[in-house]
């Protein structure tokens, strides 16, 4: 484990908190604005020595930081970042400074309230991804819902209460498994909540069963995976721009975070038991994702239904246990981040203009807002994994992973890709290209603030899609090493067959 | 580094520039990129006088993706076949680029049109000057990209949308069975480079592998025959074969210069470059053979009789580029590949110089592409019309023009494979026959007979500019010579003998010494292409009522032709409609009746109890006291029972 002078994730994780209670002082609505945008700036600015300090050559934890918190349950702070959770931090740091821009004038009411939900968020997500002690990491997972179920619930659309307790219940049953799984492992890990801790040990094949299980339906609901995603589209149509950019951006990054850091090393047994159904699912949700955004006439929630579809590729990549699938699924977290929250700014900025989010209601903005149709055309070619572009790389990975372990799910997930093309290139030609809808009349383009939230997203659209290379060396020893784990653990996989399962659910229930 | 770098680079720069400060170059963006891409044409022109004199050029640029075993780099990789194609692509680039600025003068997407072609020129290159199966896959899509942005260039117009939106999508069905292609080549070569898998394919040959292993069943396929297979999957797509061909035709509505550039000379070739590059994979599979040489032949005797009925210009020509690609992949399906690349050259100049003179005829009658609606312009214009007419003579394969010497070597070849070679050859022969009859009808029809021009557009007729007639006359000149290099005669055949390094002859179709056979069936070929045009002289200029008396004889056969045998009606009926239907279908069956139906379900059920146990709290004593005797005589009954 390597040791690090300042406590440097500490402060990337708190210093929205400070922000968000320092709003409290505030009275006007402009002065919660540039608070909020310099905190999650400076918060970038913080996270930026992560990257660079960052040990590529070594699977341990780094920037690890350990207090006791409750001594008598064994409960620590602890945190620390691999390969695996760095990525992610980064990835929220840097979307976090575009939300606020992107709620600037939005936003209209209770402004300070507003930024103040969007920085607890942003440290309730930073937490998640760097805990290293189980019960830090379920408050955080648990603190993450009270500011999405109110910026959703206050600021969202007309139907937003619906859409705000749907997605509180999905979440919070899964959110209650999760408290049992971990408590069980508390228990048969020898009394420790220290992830670390947890991640070298074996269990017992059916215990495995049930814990993966509580784990599975937490993690599902959040990815989401077929058929627990009914939330989304709703949660995202109701959502304002800002909801919507976190929720795909980083929310749904916690369900395969999740099975990357608990159910593969923890549960190799089980994961390896459940594989064939959650592959399953997973190109069932590629495929099913895309016909249901092929129907929509709101473009939020085609592009929700496109993140059904997209998240399948993550599922799929983790669970076909190669290289390639889990370095793909990474990538395509990431990039799912970047691209669909860049499609969601995109219709946010439109809605902003027009307050409608009908398909039908737009056509010919390439005429008369040629610099949005630009950037929309980038991001919806980026969705549909064009060559060049960041979602290409990911995707390529984790069909190849896939094809090595498991062939017949490549190819069918491979169909998704055609699915992808149909689905983006017939919105755009419908909201781009086309006569100028007179229904919408003339608006301005993208004024300075506009841009300062796209271009970026722009530049890493491409970035990746060129030069992937630093982000995959930085995930290069995490993989490999969480891939050992998975073999190495519990010895050979698929040590655990369902009829074993099956004889004991018979001996507990039915004798 | 090497100056081959700046090949792709110059108009790479030339995007960036334009695509970036087109608001403000606007007409003037032509200074940026053609200059680059003639530039480009300069530095192709080294290196292939430098692979020529020795051994091909290789610069590793960087690494692209690396994770676990796999190992992707960007290379630019020159060798002969590489060389040729580098040849072809700036020259009718710079070309096309030259005669954008007169064609495209006054447009308002004029900077955006350069920025675009510009970046499909770059993405060409690096396509041509791969070294591996991923990067060739890369800039396949890409230079799709490329055309589906120009396709759409008049984005208000609906027709010319839909068309960019199903070229690209048929070309994504085409690059679903290549990108399997390249994930089974990894899986079974271990490497995406190309070097390394050709070295590893001949130890591969026999292996089977199951394609039911996932369903318990057992169907074996022979793995090097599969991997062919799917590549050519993506060819089929990408050279518009059938029976993938349907967005070729479409792709017209995109302005002519393109139609030129990507929808003829270049980018539709890159199926049949693909089949050439990859031939030590090809070469092993005798079925992959089969299939590509019948794909080929089928498709150019298949689009050859729809061209022959069109009344759009642009569509003919387009329905002939079809059919040529289809002598292509059947020349590569045969073993000729050298053929099959000769005939990509030469087609690549007579058929950029048919479109662009269409597209000078189209900008003469300020926009008329009806054929019914021209004739009589040999006199208005007279460079068009000369042009235009070495490039049908061309294409009709007449000697000494390009055209004759390409396709009858093809026809040779096939011929000279023996067995199912001769069928094919006849099929070619008729086709040939074909291909003169409705090259003449486009040269008598627009230029001959009585002028059926509108009012309107007679008065603005006139010869395109000098910027358009150059580029029309430098391509007159490559079809007329570009033919030179493949005389099929003893030392007078250069380009067979310089491809033979990349393209070393299949052994089946190593074509048997027999001159006299070969010379005897030039003839044939060329009686062909002579009745072709002798029937078109009599259906377009001595005898104009003929043509509609022989289609109301033949009206079925007719409107077959005239309505492109009704594939496109077809596949709207049996995938188009049947998808979006079962879209909304799924949407509003699964989604929202059962999974929605089953959350809320749940939601109102909770409800409904809750409503239901808040009679009990109803703070009455008697209430609570009959409940805890109810309960009470409810467990000892139960105990009693039990």
């Amino acid at each position: 484990m390597t040791e690090a002078g300042a406590p440097l994730l500490s402060l990337v994780v708190f210093l929205p908190l400070a922000g968000a209670l320092a709003a409290l002082a505030l009275r006007s609505a402009d002065a919660a604005r540039w608070l909020a945008l310099g905190t999650t700036l400076a918060t970038l600015a913080a996270s930026l020595p992560l990257w660079t300090g960052f040990d590529r050559g070594t699977h341990a934890f780094q920037f690890i930081e350990e207090y006791d918190w409750i001594p008598t349950f064994n409960i620590h702070y602890a945190v620390g970042v691999d390969g695996i959770s760095l990525l992610l931090v980064l990835l929220t740091t840097c979307l976090s400074p575009i939300v606020v821009l992107c709620s600037w004038h939005a936003i209209d009411k209770r402004v300070k309230e507003f930024m103040m939900a969007v920085l607890l968020m942003e440290t309730a997500m930073l937490g998640v991804f760097v805990a290293l002690d189980f019960v830090l990491f379920y408050v955080f997972w648990e603190a993450m819902l009270i500011p999405m179920y109110l910026i959703i619930g206050v600021w969202g659309g007309p139907n937003r209460i619906y859409a705000a307790i749907k997605f509180f219940l999905y979440t919070l049953v899964g959110s209650l498994l999760l408290l049992v799984a971990m408590i069980a492992l508390y228990v048969a890990g020898g009394h420790t909540f220290s992830i670390p801790d947890l991640m070298g040990q074996s269990y017992p094949a059916v215990f495995q069963f049930w814990v993966f299980l509580a784990f599975f339906l937490a993690f599902a609901v959040k990815v989401p995976m077929f058929p627990f995603h009914t939330w989304l589209p709703d949660a995202h149509v109701e959502a304002p721009t800002a909801g919507s950019v976190i929720l795909a951006s980083v929310l749904l990054k916690m369900g395969g975070y999740g099975f990357i850091r608990f159910c593969l090393p923890m549960l190799p047994e089980a994961s390896a038991l459940f594989t064939p159904l959650i592959l399953a699912l997973s190109v069932v949700g590629i495929i099913y994702g895309a016909y249901m955004a092929l129907a929509q006439t709101d473009l939020k929630k085609l592009i929700a239904y496109s993140s059904v579809s997209h998240m399948g590729f993550v599922t799929l990549g983790i669970f076909v246990f190669t290289v390639q699938g889990i370095e793909g699924a990474m990538l395509q977290m990431i990039n799912h981040g970047i691209t669909t929250g860049a499609l969601f700014l995109c219709v946010g900025l439109v809605y902003d203009r027009t307050h409608s989010r009908q398909i039908a209601d737009y056509g010919g903005l390439a005429k008369t807002m040629p610099i949005f149709a630009t950037m929309l055309v980038i991001f919806s070619l980026s969705s549909l994994g064009l060559p060049g572009t960041n979602s290409f790389v990911g995707e390529f990975l984790v069909l190849l992973g896939a094809f090595i372990a498991r062939p017949a799910y490549a190819v069918v997930a491979s169909l998704g890709v055609i699915l992808a093309a149909v689905y983006m290139l017939w919105m755009v030609q419908r909201v781009v290209f086309g006569e100028a809808n007179p229904k919408n009349g003339r608006h301005p383009d993208l004024n300075l603030r506009e841009l300062a939230t796209v271009v970026p997203l722009v530049l890493a659209v491409f970035w990746i899609g060129i030069y992937p290379g630093p982000l995959l060396d930085v995930l290069h020893v995490s993989v490999n090493h969480l891939i050992e784990q998975t073999q190495g653990n519990g010895g050979a996989l698929a040590a655990l067959s369902w009829s074993e399962i099956w004889g004991f659910v018979r001996s507990a229930f039915l004798s | 580094m090497s100056s081959i770098v700046l090949i792709p680079l110059l108009p790479f720069l030339a995007f960036l520039i334009a695509g970036l400060f087109g608001r403000w170059l606007k007409e003037r963006a032509h200074w940026v990129a053609v200059p680059a891409v003639g530039l480009s044409w300069v530095l192709s022109i080294a290196a292939f006088l430098e692979v020529a004199g020795g051994a091909p050029i290789h610069v590793t640029l960087y690494r692209w993706i690396g994770s676990g075993s796999l190992n992707v780099n960007i290379s630019l990789y020159v060798d002969q076949l590489t060389a040729v194609m580098l040849l072809l692509v700036t020259t009718v680039s710079t070309l096309v680029h030259l005669y954008t600025v007169g064609y495209l003068h006054g447009d308002k997407g004029y900077a955006r049109f350069f920025a675009y072609i510009a970046l499909f020129t770059f993405s060409m290159l690096m396509l041509v000057m791969a070294d591996n199966f991923l990067q060739l896959y890369v800039f396949w899509e890409a230079v799709g990209l490329c055309s589906y942005l120009l396709i759409a260039h008049w984005y208000e117009r609906k027709s010319a949308c839909n068309a960019a939106t199903k070229a690209f999508v048929v070309n994504r069905i085409g690059d679903f069975g290549f990108g399997l292609g390249i994930l089974l080549a990894f899986v079974t070569f271990g490497s995406l480079d190309y070097q390394t898998a050709f070295s590893a394919a001949p130890g591969h040959v026999g292996q089977a592998i199951n394609l039911l292993a996932w369903a318990g069943g057992d169907w074996s396929v022979d793995v090097i025959t599969l991997i062919a297979l799917l590549l050519f999957v993506g060819a089929v797509g990408k050279s518009a074969q059938l029976p993938l061909h349907t967005w070729l035709p479409d792709a017209m509505e995109g302005p002519t210069p393109i139609s030129a550039l990507i929808h003829a000379a270049t980018m539709v070739t890159a199926g049949v470059f693909l089949v050439a590059r990859l031939n030590p994979i090809f070469n092993l599979s005798p079925v992959a053979m089969d299939v590509v040489a019948w794909t080929g032949a089928v498709t150019a005797i298949f689009a050859a009789t729809i061209a022959l009925t069109q009344n759009d210009i642009k569509r003919v020509v387009a329905y002939s580029t079809v059919s040529q690609l289809g002598y292509m992949m059947m020349a590569c399906g045969v073993g000729a590949y050298a053929a099959g690349i000769f005939h990509l050259l030469t087609h690549g100049a007579f058929k950029a110089l048919l479109f662009l003179g269409c597209g000078s005829v189209i900008h003469a009658l300020s926009g008329e592409q009806d054929l019914r609606r021209m004739g009589g312009l040999k006199s208005a214009m007279p460079i068009t019309y000369w042009t235009f007419l070495a490039g049908a003579i061309a294409l009709s394969g007449i000697p000494p023009f390009a055209g004759f010497f390409s396709k009858d070597e093809i026809l040779w070849q096939a011929f000279s494979a023996g067995g199912a070679g001769v069928a094919l050859w006849g099929i070619g022969l008729v086709t040939a026959f074909l291909t003169a009859f409705y090259s003449f009808r486009l040269v008598f029809s627009i230029f001959h007979g009585r002028s059926r021009v509108s009012k309107e557009a007679a008065h603005h007729l006139h010869e395109s500019p000098a910027v358009i007639t150059i580029p029309l006359m430098v391509l007159a000149f490559l079809s007329l010579t570009a033919g030179w290099v493949g005389i099929p005669a003893e030392g007078l055949n250069a380009i067979s003998p310089f491809l033979a390094p990349v393209l070393a002859a299949h052994e089946a179709a190593a074509p048997a010494e027999d001159h006299a056979m070969e010379y005897v069936l030039m003839l044939v070929s060329v009686a062909a292409a002579a009745g072709g045009i002798a029937l078109a002289y009599l259906f377009y200029v001595r005898s104009p009522g003929l043509p509609a008396r022989v289609a109301a004889s033949a009206a079925g056969l007719y409107r077959l032709s005239f309505n492109k045998w009704y594939v496109d009606e077809l596949y709207d009926a049996i995938i188009v409609r049947p998808t979006v239907a079962l879209a909304r279908g799924l949407w509003r069956g699964v989604d929202v009746l059962i999974i929605d139906g089953a959350v809320n379900g749940v939601g109102r059920v909770t409800q409904a109890w809750g409503a239901a146990l808040r009679v009990m709290q109803s703070g009455q004593l008697q209430h609570y006291a009959l409940f805890m005797a109810l309960g009470a005589v409810l467990m000892v009954g139960l105990y009693l029972l039990g």
